[in-house]
């Protein structure tokens, strides 16, 4: 069966760590990083990559618009 | 390519020929100068996002407000004017009418165009100007501390009503969008929010109608988005969007309002 496996990358600088994306990935793929960056934020990372299928959520309610996000078709 | 499931890495994942999204090139490469969380950034790349599939870039010039956003025009790669507190649907409507062939749309919070700017609204919208108005109502005045505006709820705590909006010295809240909608010049008023993927993609298909109308040239398309500022309302950004979804859609409720020229119901 065709699955979907995504990945996603964020602009760590440019993260203000508002923690929406959390919220809107229904795979609970998603972290705040206890490091912050430049300006003093948390950023969000991947902490459970192998359960991102690529759906966009975190991107498209991320206000900065700092993530990007990576898919492809794999064998289940 | 197919590739099994578990042999895959992110790194097989993050390339090029893989990317599904990131955010629209009409965006500029500015840091947006909102709060973390704050809506405004979504609802500019919204735009972003439209205007850039109907493939508008050259001919949109839109109107920033003066508001939080009054800096729009360093974040979304059109051209833009900047008007003076609430008069940007008047300033559309000099712009439409000598560049009827452009796209014109304002940008506006609620302080611009439902308090300073009500007269500028009301005729534009009486008037049936063919233009678009993206509505930011996160009712209160973000960029001057949280004031209390007309959109602010009965009860809702702001900086100038501490105790919270006693409607019976302070006024009721206004649904300036409703008020509209009942006005013979406008043809498609909607209610949108962006505060979840959901929200964001009916944003984008409402705000992607209210700029395909201007070519019928049948009058105001108003898209408001019922926002959070949760500096103003000194919440986390997370809080303050579950406070929205609590407190904001009994009062301000989602969905088409007028599509059309005919109001739903
Ligand atoms: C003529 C004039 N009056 C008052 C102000 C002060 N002022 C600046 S922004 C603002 C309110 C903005 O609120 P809103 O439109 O809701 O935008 P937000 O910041 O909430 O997005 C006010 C009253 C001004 N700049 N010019
Ligand atoms: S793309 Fe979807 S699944 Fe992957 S992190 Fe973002 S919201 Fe979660
Ligand atoms: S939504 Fe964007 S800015 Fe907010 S924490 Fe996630 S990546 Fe950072
Ligand atoms: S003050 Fe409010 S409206 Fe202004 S940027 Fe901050 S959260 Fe957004
Ligand atoms: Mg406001």
């Amino acid at each position: 069966m065709a699955k979907q496996r995504g990945a996603i990358v964020v602009d760590i600088e440019r993260c203000k760590g508002c923690e929406l994306c959390i919220e809107a990935c229904p795979t609970s793929v998603l972290r705040m990083e206890r490091k912050v960056n430049g300006k003093g934020y948390h950023f969000a990372y991947m902490e459970d990559p192998g359960e991102c299928t690529g759906c966009i959520n975190c991107a498209i309610v991320c206000p900065d618009g700092v993530i990007s996000v990576y898919r492809v078709k794999v064998e289940a | 390519m197919s590739i099994h499931v578990k042999s895959m890495d992110v790194k097989d994942i993050i390339k090029k020929e893989n990317l599904v999204y990131k955010k629209s090139p009409l965006m500029t490469d500015n840091v947006l100068s909102y709060c973390p969380g704050c809506g405004h950034g979504t609802v500019h790349n919204i735009i972003a996002e439209v205007i850039e599939e109907l493939g508008i870039q050259s001919q949109t010039i839109a109107v920033a407000p003066v508001g939080c956003s009054v800096l729009a025009y360093e974040f979304v790669d059109i051209d833009w004017l900047q008007a003076a507190h609430g008069r940007a649907p008047a300033v559309a409507t000099g712009l439409k009418r000598v560049m009827p062939d452009k796209y014109i749309f304002t940008y506006q919070g609620d302080g611009d165009l439902a308090a300073i700017g009500t007269g500028e609204t009301i005729h534009a919208c009486n008037r049936g100007e063919h233009i678009t108005i993206i509505f930011i109502n996160n009712g209160i005045y973000g960029m001057t501390g949280g004031q209390m505006a007309p959109t602010t709820l009965a009860g809702m705590v702001s900086s100038t009503s501490p105790y919270g909006r006693d409607v019976s010295t302070m006024g009721n809240p206004m649904k300036i969008t409703e008020l509209v909608a009942q006005l013979p010049g406008t043809y498609y008023v909607t209610r949108q929010a962006v505060h979840k993927p959901s929200n964001v993609r009916k944003t984008k298909r409402a705000i992607r109608k209210a700029f395909e109308n201007q070519t019928l040239k049948k009058g105001v398309s108003l898209v408001e988005v019922v926002s959070n500022c949760n500096s103003g309302w000194k919440m986390s950004p997370v809080k303050s969007n579950k406070w929205m979804e609590e407190n904001m859609f009994s009062f301000y409720p989602l969905g088409d309002i007028k599509v059309d020229g005919e109001l739903v119901k």
